[in-house]
C-alpha cells in the first residue's frame, strides 16, 4: 500500500534530480487549476503564497480570525539553516545528519537530506521578504546554538522568531489576496474531504460564525492543519490547535503514521492548578546560557537561594558533559521526570526542577566589566551589568515568566517542568508530500516526516517553511500536470452532497445528545489518561489500560456530552465538542502504536526498553520502520510498515554524553 | 507570591449578533484563584454557565501566551485590562482583589463590529496589509541573506515595529477609533529595511487609503494607543508614518 516514492541515485543528488524531472504545468494550465488549502501557519501559508505566485487558483482556510493567528506565531527560539555563515563546521551533511540523529533513526534520509538543502534558501526568502532577524554589529546575521547540535546554526528574532517568520509568509499570503490568486476563508473549519474516483476534490467547511456549511472544490487538497498535541489537554499549542483536519482525512483512507511520537519539551512553566487551561513553554534558547539543577537533598524545602552550590545537582552537565544542558529534548525531559520522581523535585508540586541565569548573569557581568577595564568593581555592578546581557537576549521571555507566576526570573531561579509540544508522528506522506490519498497533501507538523521520533530545536520552522515555500510547488505540479484534462467537479456532484450529509449528520448527533457534561471535562479526562500512560513514560499495562479508558471515554462522551446553543450561529462549545470527539479516537490510536512499538526511540520511551543507565533502548531489528496505520472501522486498524533505509549513515545508539 | 482566592462581580457585555442590540448581564464567580489567568477566570464562568443552562460567553482567544493578537476584551475601562504592556491571556488574578467588580467589554469602534458577545470582526486589518503591507518578493528570487548588511540599529527598530501583534488594542483605545499606531508599526517596519525600499512610496499611499475606506478615525495625538499596547508598539512610527506619508505625496511620479 505504501510506496514512498523516492527517487533513485546518490542521496545528495536526489532532489535535484527529481526538480529536473518533475512534470510541469505551463502558466495557461496553472489558471485552471484550484488548490485548497487547509491551515494558515507557516507551512499553509508559505504554500498559499508561493502556488498563488505561480498563478494557481488558490483557496486558504482558517479557524482563527486572520491567517496571522495561526500558532507557529509562537514558536521563540529560530530557525536552522546549514549556512555556516558562523565558519565552525556547518554543512547540508551536518544539519541532515543531526536531525536524523536527533529523531534517532526514525526519519526517512531522502526527506530530511532535502530539508537540509533547502534550508538555506529560506533563511535568503525570509530576509527578502522583510524579516527582521537578528544581527551583529557589522550587519550580518546572527547565530545561537539549540538543543542536539555543536553548532551555530539558528537565526533568531530576539524570542519571537516564528512570530516574525509567519508575518512574513502572512504578508506574502495577503499580497496573493490582493492580486486575486488567493482567496482567504477565516473563521472556517474543514470538516470533510471529499474523495471522487479515489481522489481528494475539495472540502466540506463549516463558516463558524453562521454556522453554515459549505462544499469547496479544488483539484488537490494541503493540508497545513498542524499538530495534535492538544490531545494531551494541557499542551503548548493554541487553544484552537485540533486534529480535527488531519483526522478527517486519515478516516478517508489517508494513513496516520508513528502517532505516539510525542514531543515533550523540557522547558516549560509548571502546572499551578487544576484551573490550567494551557502550559507555556520557555524557548530553548534558555538552555544556551541557563543551568538545570536540583538539590543534592531529597525533599529539601530551602529557598534555591540559599541552597549552597556545593549542594546542587546540575544534573544533565553531570550525565552528558559533552552536551550538558543542551542535550535534545527528549533526554533533557526524561532526565527532569527522572529526578522529581526520584523525590528531589521543587517547588510546592515538586514537579519542577530550576533554570538558573546566575551564573550567566555574572559571567555576561564580567565580559562587561573587562570591556570597560573595570574588572574589579564590586559584584553588584557587575552582576548589574549581567542583568542587562541577559535582558537583551531573553528579556520578552524574562517577562512572560514573571507575568505567569508572579516571581522575577532575574532574582530566582526559574521552576521549569516538561510539557508537551510538538507532534513528530502525523499523516503518512511520500516523498512529494502527498498522502495514500491520491491529490491530499500534508505538509508542516501535518505529517510525519523528517523528525523521527525527536524533533531538534529550530527545526519545526524550517521543516513548516522548506514544505510550503521549496517542496511543494515543485512536487503538486507533478500531480496536476495531468489534471489538466479534468475540469472542476460541480460541487453538486453526488460525492459533495454526501460528504455534506455525513458532516450534518454529525452535527445534528452531536447537538442532540443534550447530556450533562460539559466538553471541556471530557478533555480534560482524556488528557490526563494520555498524559498518566501514553506520555513520557509508557509501558505495556498502562497503554492496554488506556485503550479500555478511552474506549468507555468515548461511549460516555457521545450518550452524555452537554452543548449549548444551535448549529447555524456562532457556537465555540460545538466547535469545540467536534474537535474533543476526534481526539478522543486519536488518542486510541496513539496508545496502540505505543503498545505496538516495543522499543525506546526519541520521545517514545517504554519503560521496558532502557539501557542500564536509563537511556532510550532501540530494537532496530525489529522496529526501523514506520508504522503507519490505515483507518478500517471504529477501534480498527490496520498497521502497514514502511521500512526505513539508512544508505549513508550507519545507525548507532545515540550518544550525548 | 501569597496566593489567594477571591470572590468577584462581573458585569459583562452580552450581544447575540452584529444585528441585536448588545446589553450588559451580571454574573458571580466564587473562589478564583489569584493564580488563574483572566481567562481561566472566563473558562471557570462558562462551565458555570453551561450547567446553569445558560449560554456561555463568546470571547476570542488562541495561543493564551500573549503573541497571537486574539484575545481582545476591554476590561475597566482599558483594553486587554489594567496591566502595562500585556495582553488579556496574559492578565492574572492577582491583579485584582475578593469583591471587586469587574466590567468586560468587547473592543468598540466602527470598523471592528460585533460578531457576539466579545467578539468582534477585525477583517480590516487583513485588508490594510493587502493594501500595502508586504515587500513584493515571490518565492526562489531571493539572493543571499548576508548580501545586504542592515546596520544593527535599523534592523532592531524594524524588529520594534514588526513586534505588532494585530490585536487591534490601539484602535479599542482610541477615542477616535484610529488605526494609526497598527499602520504606522507596519509601514515603519517595510520601511526601515532595505529591501522594503523600491515599493515604499506606493506603500504608505495604498495602505492609509485602506484605512481610511474601512472606516478608522483620524489621529489626534493623545497617545492612548501606545500606552495601551501590549507590545510597546512606539508612538513615533506614527511620526514616521506621516514623514512617509507626506514625502510620498509630494514627490510620487504619477
Amino acid at each position: 500500500m505504501l510506496n514512498a516514492k523516492i527517487p533513485a541515485g546518490p542521496l545528495e543528488n536526489k532532489w535535484t534530480d527529481y526538480k529536473g524531472h518533475c512534470k510541469l504545468v505551463n502558466p495557461a494550465n496553472k489558471r485552471k487549476l484550484e488548490v485548497i488549502i487547509v491551515g494558515t501557519g507557516l507551512a499553509g501559508a508559505s504554500a498559499a503564497a508561493s502556488l498563488g505566485e505561480l498563478g494557481y487558483k488558490v483557496k486558504a482556510f482558517c479557524f482563527q480570525d486572520s491567517p496571522r493567528r495561526a500558532h507557529s506565531i509562537a514558536a521563540q527560539g529560530g530557525i536552522n539553516a546549514a549556512k555556516n555563515y558562523q565558519n565552525d563546521g556547518d554543512s547540508v551533511f551536518r544539519l541532515f545528519y543531526d536531525t536524523i540523529k536527533g529523531g534517532d533513526y526514525r526519519a526517512r534520509e531522502a526527506n530530511v537530506h532535502r530539508l537540509a538543502e533547502v534550508s538555506a534558501n529560506i533563511i535568503d526568502q525570509c530576509v527578502a521578504q522583510g524579516v527582521p532577524f537578528a544581527r551583529e554589529y557589522g550587519g550580518l546575521l546572527s547565530n545561537r546554538s539549540f538543543g542536539g547540535t555543536q553548532v551555530q546554526r539558528t537565526f533568531y528574532a530576539a524570542g519571537q522568531t516564528g512570530q516574525q517568520l509567519l508575518i512574513g509568509a502572512y504578508q506574502a499570503l495577503e499580497r496573493q489576496v490582493a492580486l486575486g490568486n488567493v482567496k482567504m476563508y477565516s473563521r472556517h473549519e474543514m470538516l470533510e474531504v471529499v474523495k471522487v474516483d479515489g481522489k481528494a476534490r475539495g472540502i466540506i467547511a463549516r463558516n463558524l460564525v453562521t454556522g453554515k456549511l459549505e462544499r469547496h472544490f479544488g483539484h488537490a487538497v494541503l493540508l497545513c492543519s498542524g499538530g495534535y498535541g492538544n490531545v494531551f489537554y494541557l499542551s503548548t499549542n493554541a487553544m484552537g490547535s485540533n486534529v480535527t483536519a488531519a483526522w478527517k482525512a486519515h478516516k478517508k483512507g489517508a494513513a496516520f503514521a508513528n502517532p505516539c511520537f510525542t514531543q515533550i519539551h523540557p522547558t516549560c512553566i509548571p502546572v499551578s492548578g487544576d484551573h490550567q487551561s494551557k502550559l507555556t513553554l520557555m524557548s530553548e534558547s534558555l538552555r544556551n546560557d541557563g543551568r538545570i539543577w536540583v538539590p543534592k537533598k531529597q525533599g529539601d524545602n530551602r529557598k534555591p537561594n540559599e541552597i549552597p552550590e556545593e549542594e546542587r545537582d546540575y544534573y544533565l552537565e553531570r550525565r552528558y558533559p559533552a552536551f550538558g544542558n543542551l542535550v535534545p529534548r527528549d533526554v533533557a525531559s526524561r532526565a527532569a521526570k527522572e529526578r522529581c520522581d526520584a523525590g528531589y523535585g521543587v517547588g510546592s508540586s515538586k514537579q519542577a526542577v530550576y533554570l538558573d541565569y546566575a551564573a550567566a548573569i555574572e559571567r555576561y557581568g564580567r565580559i562587561e566589566a573587562s570591556k570597560e577595564g573595570k574588572e574589579d568593581a564590586p559584584l553588584e555592578e557587575i552582576i548589574a551589568w549581567g542583568k542587562e546581557v541577559v535582558k537583551e537576549k531573553y528579556g520578552n521571555l524574562f517577562d512572560m515568566y514573571e507575568k505567569i507566576t508572579g516571581e522575577n526570573p532575574y532574582e530566582v531561579p526559574m521552576r521549569i517542568y516538561p510539557a508537551v509540544h510538538y507532534t513528530m508522528g502525523g499523516l503518512w506522506v511520500d516523498y512529494e508530500l502527498q498522502t495514500s490519498v491520491p491529490g491530499l497533501y500534508a505538509l508542516g507538523e501535518a505529517n510525519f516526516s523528517d523528525h523521527g521520533a525527536n524533533r531538534l530545536g529550530a527545526s519545526a520552522l524550517m521543516q513548516g517553511l522548506a514544505d510550503g515555500y521549496f517542496v511543494i510547488p515543485y512536487t503538486i505540479g507533478n500531480y496536476l500536470a495531468d489534471e489538466i484534462y479534468n475540469k472542476p467537479i460541480s460541487t453538486e456532484h453526488e460525492a459533495f452532497a454526501a460528504a455534506e450529509k455525513e458532516v450534518s449528520d454529525r452535527l445534528d448527533k452531536l447537538m442532540s445528545i443534550k447530556g450533562n457534561t460539559s466538553v471541556e471535562s471530557f478533555h480534560k479526562r482524556l488528557g490526563k489518561i494520555m498524559w498518566d500512560k501514553c506520555g513520557m513514560a509508557r509501558n505495556a499495562e498502562g497503554l492496554q489500560q488506556a485503550i479500555t479508558e478511552i474506549q468507555e471515554l468515548k461511549k460516555e462522551f457521545w450518550s452524555d456530552v452537554k452543548i449549548p446553543g444551535g448549529i447555524t450561529e456562532f457556537n465555540p462549545e460545538l466547535d469545540k465538542a467536534g474537535r474533543v470527539a476526534d481526539f478522543i479516537e486519536l488518542g486510541e490510536l496513539m496508545c496502540k502504536d505505543a503498545l505496538n512499538r516495543n522499543e525506546s526511540c526519541g520521545g517514545h520511551f517504554r519503560e521496558e526498553y532502557q539501557t542500564p543507565d536509563g537511556e532510550a533502548l532501540r530494537d532496530d531489528a525489529n522496529y526501523m520502520y514506520v508504522a503507519a496505520w490505515e483507518y478500517k472501522a471504529d477501534s480498527n486498524w490496520e498497521l502497514h510498515k514502511e521500512s526505513l533505509e539508512y544508505d549513508v549513515i550507519k545507525p548507532t545508539q545515540r550518544n550525548y554524553k | 507570591m501569597e496566593h489567594y482566592n477571591m470572590n468577584l462581580t462581573l458585569k459583562v457585555w452580552r450581544q447575540k449578533s452584529s444585528n441585536e442590540q448588545g446589553y450588559f448581564e451580571t454574573y458571580q464567580v466564587r473562589d478564583i484563584s489569584s493564580e488563574m489567568s483572566f481567562l481561566e477566570m472566563f473558562d471557570v464562568l462558562n462551565e458555570q454557565l453551561i450547567k446553569e443552562n445558560k449560554e456561555p460567553i463568546a470571547f476570542d482567544h488562541d495561543c493564551r501566551e500573549g503573541i497571537c493578537g486574539m484575545c481582545s476584551m476591554y476590561i475597566n475601562g482599558k483594553p486587554h485590562g489594567p496591566w502595562h504592556a500585556n495582553t488579556t491571556c496574559q492578565l492574572h488574578m492577582r491583579a485584582f482583589k475578593d469583591g471587586d467588580t469587574i466590567v468586560v467589554e468587547p473592543w468598540r469602534a466602527k470598523a471592528f463590529p460585533v460578531i457576539k458577545d466579545l467578539v468582534v470582526d477585525r477583517t480590516a486589518f487583513d485588508r490594510i496589509i493587502q493594501a500595502g503591507g508586504y515587500i513584493s518578493v515571490n518565492t526562489g528570487n531571493a539572493v543571499d541573506g548576508n548580501a545586504i548588511p542592515i546596520e544593527k540599529d535599523k534592523a532592531d527598530a524594524a524588529f520594534a515595529a514588526a513586534m505588532c501583534i494585530g490585536c487591534g488594542a490601539c484602535v479599542a483605545a482610541c477615542k477616535n477609533s484610529s488605526a494609526m499606531l497598527f499602520l504606522s508599526a507596519k509601514v515603519s517596519h517595510l520601511s526601515l529595511l532595505p529591501q522594503g525600499d523600491p515599493e515604499r512610496k506606493s506603500r504608505v499611499v495604498n495602505m492609509v487609503a485602506q484605512m481610511d475606506k474601512e472606516g478608522f478615525g483620524a489621529c489626534t495625538n493623545t497617545g492612548a494607543c501606545e500606552a495601551t499596547c501590549p507590545k510597546e508598539i512606539s508612538i513615533s512610527n506614527i511620526a514616521r508614518l506621516n514623514r512617509e506619508y507626506l514625502t510620498s505625496s509630494l514627490t510620487a511620479e504619477k
